[in-house]
């Protein structure tokens, strides 16, 4: 093996421009493969951050009548907060945010939407609540960039908002956007505002209730509660991953397509060498190889590119990659029309496991590839091989 | 086997795939070499030389009889075993040198102490040595492109004399080069079976090779036609 490794080094560097267009090709599926997928990666793990911090915290209890899916439950699902989370709410390690549907005017047009009401020097979220702790004449609320752009509403509008009470009685007031915020995640910038927590359960007479129960830190085991439903992050976050996982296959394709390139220059270079190089396969096999021996030997030439191709990766991929994490990738269309969690701007995130599985893959199918062509070595007659006479 | 026979050939016959039919190469050789003889199998094209030649090569096997080459029967041997053999034992020379073109002069020596699984000092000393006999020492770091036809067949020359075979194969060694290259490539020959002890065995019909051997083998149409010693006294190969 040593000396079919040495062997092969020495040819594939002997070809010279032929070995290295090979290795460049190569080169660039490496580096692009390893540049997706962790852009991938990076999504997902910016899109868990975001959502942590803008929406579901370390974990959430949901008021067991609460679809978010379904706007007919937001009548039904708010109660009391359970006396036994207090001390948690009192601590700021756990925030209630009461869902009630409501319906805003905006320039004489109607929106249906969620209002949520939020306490006001909340820590857990990064949403600017502390705009909401203001005096004015109108009921302060924060709107999501992606809503203000729909609705064309900007700071300081006035619109007419209506909802109904816990008895069911139609109210209506005037709110004021005191802020609007921009935050990745479109589930919690599309369709609702947000308004003081304790203005909210005076609007709706539902004192103390909520509808959603948010926790600071993610925690192994939360007691059950009654009427309540436990919804771990893990759980929350599954649509991302799901995305993810979509997504990723779908790339799959093209990291395919990628790699068939490649490896169509490296299977015809196989097949040229074999019926170019005839003699010097005769030349082996008259010095000592045994045809196997020659088969794995220009097996292990096709499959030295992949060798040197990583080596040549990581001249400029190394570079290419560090300064992608640094600077991320900007999506050149609106990442908030994608309707979930994701930043205009993804950072790749790069794992060893990433890049040893990549190089580890595009080494194997390089060497299957090699292999392939090469087989017709074992079956070269070496006195007609040595003539260079095989058709 | 003959005592001091490197080779010994008995009822050889060789037949090839010819469309429906067989063509027939060897009818049914019989001969022996010693140790140290420089011969050479002569005779036209499509006498059977070159096919003679692969099989004492063990590149390929006879149809029947038997050959028996350095006391190993060639048509009994797996592939692995006539690998080794022509690893350890045999060096072939060609006619159009089959170096190998990507490598150095000094790899292309190199090459049969390479799969013999040398040590590096000990390769470099043989590599050196060889390079000396053939007169290439300054052409180490060349590739044949590099070199003339002449050069070529020397560094082959070189490559097939360096681990020292007991027996070295020769088809057409000058068939590409002109008088005064031919003339220097079996000097040298010549001087490394004396020094050497080495057995040489050619396949040829060129006149300039002809007058350098001691022992001319004349085949016709895949037949021994004639034995002879260059005294003029003819070898009984079936002794």
């Amino acid at each position: 093996m040593k000396t079919a490794l040495k062997l092969a080094y020495r040819n594939l560097i002997g070809a010279g421009l032929r070995t290295w267009l090979n290795v460049v090709v190569l080169s660039f599926s490496f580096v692009a493969i390893i540049w997706l997928k962790g852009v991938m990666v990076g999504w997902d793990y910016q899109a868990k951050t975001d959502m942590t911090n803008w929406e579901i915290g370390g974990g959430q209890y949901w008021h067991e009548q609460y679809d978010p899916y379904d706007p007919f439950t937001l009548s039904e699902s708010h109660a009391p907060v359970p006396r036994e989370f207090k001390n948690e709410i009192a601590g700021g390690n756990m925030e209630p945010i009461l869902v009630v549907q409501g319906t805003i005017y905006p320039q004489g047009r109607m929106q249906s939407i969620a209002i949520k009401g939020i306490n006001t020097k909340q820590e857990i979220f990064l949403l600017p609540t502390h705009k909401l702790d203001t005096v004015t004449d109108a009921v302060p609320a924060i709107i999501g960039g992606v809503m203000a752009k729909n609705l064309r509403l900007a700071k300081g509008d006035y619109i007419t908002l209506r909802w109904r009470d816990a008895k069911g009685t139609f109210d209506a007031t005037e709110i004021v956007i005191t802020d609007i915020f921009s935050s990745n995640v479109p589930s919690v910038e599309t369709a609702q505002i947000y308004i003081p927590l304790e203005k909210l359960w005076e609007m709706t007479m539902m004192q103390n209730e909520a509808t959603l129960l948010t926790f600071r830190d993610q925690e192994k085991e939360r007691p059950a509660v009654q009427g309540w439903i436990y919804k771990p992050k893990e759980e929350l976050t599954a649509s991302v991953d799901e995305m993810i996982k979509t997504k990723t296959a779908g790339q799959s394709v093209f990291y395919a397509i990628l790699l068939l390139l490649a490896m169509l220059a490296i299977f015809d270079t196989q097949v040229l060498s074999i019926f170019r190089r005839q003699k010097e396969i005769g030349t082996y096999i008259a010095l000592g190889y045994t045809r196997r021996e020659v088969v794995g030997l220009f097996t292990v030439e096709g499959a030295m590119h992949s060798v040197l191709a990583a080596l040549v990766s990581a001249v400029y991929g190394i570079p290419f990659l560090a300064w992608q994490a640094k600077v991320g990738w900007t999506i050149p269309m609106d990442a908030s029309e994608f309707g979930m969690a994701m930043a205009q701007t993804l950072y790749p995130v790069y794992s060893a496991g990433l890049v040893v599985s990549t190089v580890l893959i595009v080494v194997l199918v390089t060497t299957v590839v090699s292999y392939w062509p090469s087989r017709k070595i074992a079956k070269m007659n070496p006195t007609e091989a040595l003539r260079g006479r095989i058709q | 086997m003959q005592n001091n026979s490197i080779i010994r050939i008995k009822e050889l016959t060789k037949s090839f795939p010819a469309g429906k039919t067989n063509f027939l190469a060897l009818r049914g050789i019989d001969l022996s070499l010693g140790t140290g003889e420089f011969t050479g199998l002569i005779g036209p094209s499509g006498s059977g030389k070159t096919t003679l030649l692969n099989i004492v090569g063990s590149l390929d096997t006879p149809t029947s009889g038997e050959a028996w080459v350095l006391e190993q029967s060639i048509g009994k041997l797996t592939a692995k075993q006539a690998a080794q053999l022509r690893k350890e034992k045999l060096g072939f020379i060609f006619q159009s040198y089959n170096l190998l073109a990507v490598h150095t002069v000094f790899e292309n020596v190199e090459f049969p102490l390479l799969l013999l699984k040398m040590g590096a000092a000990e390769r470099k000393k043989m590599v050196m040595d060889a390079l000396e006999w053939v007169g290439l020492t300054d052409k180490v770091q060349s590739k044949p492109p590099q070199l003339s036809g002449g050069e070529c067949q020397r560094v082959a020359i070189a490559r097939a004399m360096v681990k020292k075979p007991s027996l070295v194969l020769a088809d057409e060694p000058t068939a590409n080069l002109d008088a005064a290259n031919s003339h220097h490539i079996l000097q040298t020959m010549v001087k490394l079976n004396e020094e050497l002890k080495t057995t040489f065995l050619f396949a040829t019909h060129d006149e300039k090779v002809i007058r350098y051997l001691r022992r001319k083998i004349y085949l016709l149409d895949g037949k021994v036609d004639k034995d002879e010693m260059v005294n003029g006294k003819e070898v009984n190969s079936k002794k």
